[in-house]
Formats: C-alpha cells, sequence, structure tokens
C-alpha cells in the first residue's frame, strides 16, 4: 500500500497520527481519504469550493506531483506520497501605520 | 496558549527582520513538542522571502522545499517546527486576510511590526480550527537562555 505523509501542523486532526496507509489509487483520492477519515482536517486540506488548498503542496516519492500528472497521478504499492505545506502571507497595504 | 521566548532569540528576529526592510522577513520557530499549554522556543530558522509574484514589501513566502529543510533540520536536533515569524514592515502587526487564507493550523505566529526599519512590537497568533479568525497568544520573553526540562 503507498503512504501518505501528515506534516506537523496537520497531525492534531489525525489524532497525532503522521502516517496512514492508503487504499486510494490516485494522489487526488489519497488526499480525499484522508479528509474522509478526519473530517476536522477537511477545512485545511480543502478550499469551500472543493479545491485542494494552494498551500498543500504533494510530493510522490520526492517529486512535486504538479509535474507528474497533478491530482490525477496514479499510486502504485510502496509509493510515498507527502504533503509538504508552503507558506505565506503579508500585510495589508491599507493597514500602514505611518 | 502561550509561547516562551529568550531576549536573545527575540533579538536574532529583530536582526534578520531589520536587514531584511523594508522587504517581509520570515523564518522558523522551533522547539520541543509542547507537553502544556505552553510552547517554549529554543532556535529559529531565518530564511529567505521567496516570495516572486510581486512586490516583497508586503508579502512573504516560505516554500516547500524550504519547509522540507527545515522539517529535516528540527529532527535532526530532536525539535519540531512550532510556528512562524514574519514582518509587516510600517503596518500593524495584526494578521491580514492574506495570512489567514495561507495560515496553518496550530502554528503559532510571531507577527513584528518593523517602523522605520527599526522593530515597533511583537505580537503573537494563533489560527482558529475552523479557520474563521486567529486567536492572540501570549509572547512571554525570558532575560536569559531557559534550560529545558526533560
Amino acid at each position: 500500500m503507498a503512504t501518505i505523509s501528515i506534516p506537523t501542523p496537520f497531525r492534531p486532526f489525525t489524532e497525532g497520527i503522521s502516517k496512514l496507509e492508503l487504499k486510494a489509487n490516485h494522489v487526488g483520492g489519497a488526499v480525499r481519504e484522508l479528509a474522509d477519515q478526519f473530517p476536522t482536517l477537511e477545512q485545511h486540506l480543502f478550499s469551500e469550493n472543493g479545491e485542494i488548498r494552494s498551500f498543500v503542496n504533494l510530493f510522490l516519492n520526492g517529486e512535486d506531483v504538479r509535474y507528474l500528472q497533478g491530482d490525477e497521478t496514479l499510486l502504485n504499492p510502496d509509493d510515498q506520497l507527502r504533503i509538504i505545506p508552503s507558506i505565506a502571507g503579508g500585510c495589508e497595504v491599507n493597514n500602514q501605520l505611518f | 496558549m502561550s509561547c516562551i521566548i529568550s531576549h536573545q532569540l527575540i533579538k536574532e528576529i529583530e536582526r534578520h527582520l531589520e536587514l531584511v526592510y523594508p522587504e517581509e522577513g520570515a523564518g522558523f520557530l522551533l522547539g520541543k513538542l509542547p507537553k502544556s499549554t505552553s510552547r517554549i522556543i529554543t532556535k529559529l530558522i531565518l530564511l529567505e522571502n521567496n516570495w516572486d509574484e510581486g512586490p516583497r514589501t508586503n508579502r512573504f513566502l516560505i516554500t516547500p522545499q524550504d519547509v522540507l529543510a527545515a522539517e529535516d533540520q528540527a529532527d535532526a536536533l530532536g525539535l519540531s517546527l512550532l510556528g512562524v515569524f514574519h514582518s509587516h514592515p510600517d503596518s500593524i502587526n495584526i494578521p491580514s486576510e492574506f495570512d489567514r487564507n495561507w495560515a496553518l493550523p496550530w502554528f503559532s505566529y510571531l507577527i513584528s511590526s518593523i517602523h522605520n526599519g527599526k522593530t515597533a512590537s511583537h505580537r503573537l497568533w494563533q489560527l482558529s480550527d475552523d479557520r474563521s479568525q486567529f486567536h492572540e497568544q501570549k509572547l512571554l520573553q525570558e532575560n536569559s537562555n531557559l534550560i529545558i526540562a526533560e
């Protein structure tokens, strides 16, 4: 079975589990399976319109799935899928202090 | 929830953020996984701002490669990533809507207001579990190096 690794900030929503064996046979299905198993994690994985959030990056055996077949990338037994977030932010331009 | 950080590490954060002013600066806050409601920050990872979709004066980006390298570094030290710090140059240190949309749950977000190149203040925040808002956390500064009880 392929596995998915869960980053530290998501583990409070997975009962502390850092790695999960997957039944899904493609990347998009794997993320959906994770959300179905841990429903409180879903809002952090998917936006309101059901898209995987921009900061949720998926690496299959070390390769960004955006450079493979994206969510449709097939999973093989022994594959290791890893969620690696990117982090962005910044101030509002109309909140200038001075 | 509160966060304890040494005066020395706060100064290190200020030096980094003032150096990259007027652009936003960022980095990771590391420590042991908390056994109580207090998080103790014992190490920093200072990062380059990799935002490339416009001015860096009001945006920062930490790439997944940065996150991966930081996780590996934390693992090697027996520590965990507990949060992120970043600056709001010449702006209030309240999380923006953009901050909220991109925020990770559980992480502590230290936001520093930098005024004309000098640090004005720090505030600490955590995203609510439903992602609707940030809650402010207590930031406790210690005067000396911390001794962490195992």
